[in-house]
């Protein structure tokens, strides 16, 4: 794989729910191990994206997905094991989602699923995987304490601790600081900048400010399709090349 | 300019009139209620202490373990126990398991198509017909078409065609009280349906879909068409308290059945069997929904979310 290739490359993508199409033929590439931020309004179509880049939508009914999307050159409706394709990508929803589970079993679900059952080599990936999702200090004497039972801010780490439990190349971060503190925010943030020298991360967000601070470039969704992508300097300064952008990005949108 | 007027606090919660009158609504609409609820609970009450007056000269453990005598006049009810037991323990051994598996693909694999509506609707519909009409249905499959004759095979099969639709509904309910995001943050892992079920879906199903199935053991235990039209007799001889009596193929007594006919067709029956037979089936149908209900309690307590 040289360097050129992208690590993500869509090529007109389109997504209808029932008769109504809601992505109207987006290409773009992501590169390997930079930060891609995605910011847009309500209802643009970023989640939506996502759930097309994992193939989860496929378990919405009366969908319709056109177009194409490569992942290391590879187009994801040809895989051989879509399992294996959703471990690529790690996955953090808006929301908070404990399972119902210990806090151990929680981060080695994933894992499990896809056959690593030693406890040998569990543990270190667990406790790997929430450093990395700065909760190990908070959480490491009562591992065996329900997921479900911790906080708010405390669940979405351990979201995010599941998403790099499969050892992903790709982390999706779909809002993730909506349930954390700033501090934790930071923090996390810090650690995706340590993560991003493995692995190629896309960030949706609606804080303009964190985009700004992570990512390498950006990409301004608005009703499905792309108005602008490009360097987050120049998305971001008093000129980027669309006059909506500058609208959005200074909150005079509309 | 000048601050806006503040109400001084003392007047903001003093008790206006339309505040005592919503307090009167209040209290008359709590007592309503409660009368309600109350009244709900009388005629529970009266039936069980009036079955317990009229049964208590014949309740014993002879009773239970006889077998009657006496052209049925007198004696004990052992044969219909047992032969309850046989029906309720096999038709639920053939619906249960079919039922909550059934519920597990319509719920969790089944796309939402004209195919999956069409079962939903084969499945409301089997709930609401009622039980003669599922005897004859039991006749006509079981003794007949399939050639198990009149037996207890037959009746244990009619029995789970009528509780099947029922377990598959509250299975259902049970399955679907499982938050979506659970079973979205498992797919975002790259697992598999059954993978999450098996972790996630079941685990925190289970309290729900075994209460439905308990449930369906008074439902089983308490009817009398499905059987007396496939496979129960008013009089089997059996040895006075053996435990299998009876084999697939036997006709056999029911405790439904026996009730019936000990009130309707023995003449010169003791007077207090009829009654001691129904507090045996309502027994027996309330020790089943005490323990469903505990059985919910305890997996409650242990629930996750
Ligand atoms: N499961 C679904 N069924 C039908 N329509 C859907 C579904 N999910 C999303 N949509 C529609 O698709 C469009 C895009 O939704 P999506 O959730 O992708 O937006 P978003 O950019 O993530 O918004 P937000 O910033 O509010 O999270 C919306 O119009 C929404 O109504
Ligand atoms: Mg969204």
């Amino acid at each position: 794989m040289d360097a050129s290739t992208p690590k993500i490359a869509v090529q007109d993508l389109s997504l209808a729910y029932g008769g109504t199409e809601v992505i109207h033929g987006i290409t773009f590439d992501v590169r390997p191990n930079e930060i891609l931020g995605i910011i847009g309004p309500a209802r643009s179509g970023k989640t939506s994206l996502l759930r097309c880049l994992n193939r989860t939508i496929d378990f919405v009914a009366g969908t319709r997905v056109t177009g194409e999307i490569r992942i290391d050159g590879a187009d994801i409706r040809a895989v051989r094991d879509v399992h294996a394709l959703r471990r690529t990508i790690g996955m953090v929803a808006p929301l908070p989602v404990g399972l119902p589970l210990s806090i151990y079993d929680n981060v080695a679900f994933a894992p499990r699923c896809a056959g690593l059952t030693r406890r040998a080599e569990l543990d270190p990936l667990v406790e790997r995987c929430l450093r990395q999702a700065a909760l190990w200090d908070e959480v490491k004497d009562r591992l065996d304490n329900l997921g479900t039972a911790l906080s708010g801010g405390q669940q979405q780490r351990l979201t995010i601790a599941r998403a790099l439990s499969h050892q992903p190349e790709i982390l999706c971060l779909d809002e993730f600081s909506i349930a954390i503190d700033p501090v934790t925010t930071m923090r996390i943030e810090d650690v995706l900048r340590e993560l991003r020298r493995e692995i190629t991360i896309i960030l949706v967000t609606n804080l303009t400010h964190q985009a700004r601070r992570l990512t390498d470039r950006t990409m301004f969704l608005w009703n499905g399709r792309i108005i602008e992508l490009d360097r987050s300097e120049v998305i971001f300064s008093d000129q980027p090349s669309r006059k909506e952008t500058l609208e959005y990005v200074n909150g005079i949108f509309g | 300019m000048s601050p806006p007027p503040v109400t001084p606090v003392s007047a903001r919660f003093t008790r206006t009139p339309l505040v005592v009158r919503k307090e009167r609504q209040q209290a008359a609409v709590r007592l309503v209620l409660l009368a309600m609820a109350v009244l709900m609970v009388l005629p529970l009450l009266a039936i069980i202490s009036h079955l317990i007056i009229q049964a208590w000269p014949a309740l014993s453990w002879e009773f239970l373990v006889d077998v009657p005598r006496r052209g049925m006049t007198e004696g004990g009810i052992w044969p219909a126990l047992v032969g309850t037991v046989y029906l309720v323990v096999i038709s639920l051994a053939v619906s249960a398991p079919i039922g909550v598996l059934a519920a597990i693909y319509l719920n969790e694999y089944a796309r939402d198509n004209w195919f999956t509506r069409a079962i939903n609707l084969a499945v409301i519909s089997l709930a609401g017909v009622p039980s003669i009409v599922h005897a004859l249905f039991g006749l006509g499959a079981f003794v007949y078409a399939a050639r198990f004759g009149y037996s207890i095979l037959a009746a244990s099969l009619t029995l789970a065609i009528m509780t099947l639709p029922v377990i598959i509904a509250s299975t259902r309910e049970a399955l679907a009280a499982v938050p979506a995001a659970f079973r979205e943050a498992c797919w975002n892992v790259g697992a598999t349906r059954w993978q999450t079920i098996r972790a996630i879906v079941l685990p925190n199903s289970i309290s729900g879909i075994l209460t439905g199935v308990i449930l369906q053991v008074s439902r089983a235990a308490g009817e009398t068409a499905p059987i007396l039209f496939t496979g129960a007799v008013f009089f089997k001889a059996v040895q006075r308290g053996d435990l299998f009596p009876y084999r697939l193929t036997d006709q056999c007594m029911a405790l439904s059945m026996h009730l019936y006919t000990v009130s309707t067709q023995v003449p010169n029956v003791r007077e207090a069997i009829p009654w001691a037979t129904a507090v045996v089936l309502l027994g027996a149908v309330l020790a089943v929904n005490a323990a469903a209900i505990a059985l919910r309690v305890w997996l409650r307590n242990r629930k996750r979310w």
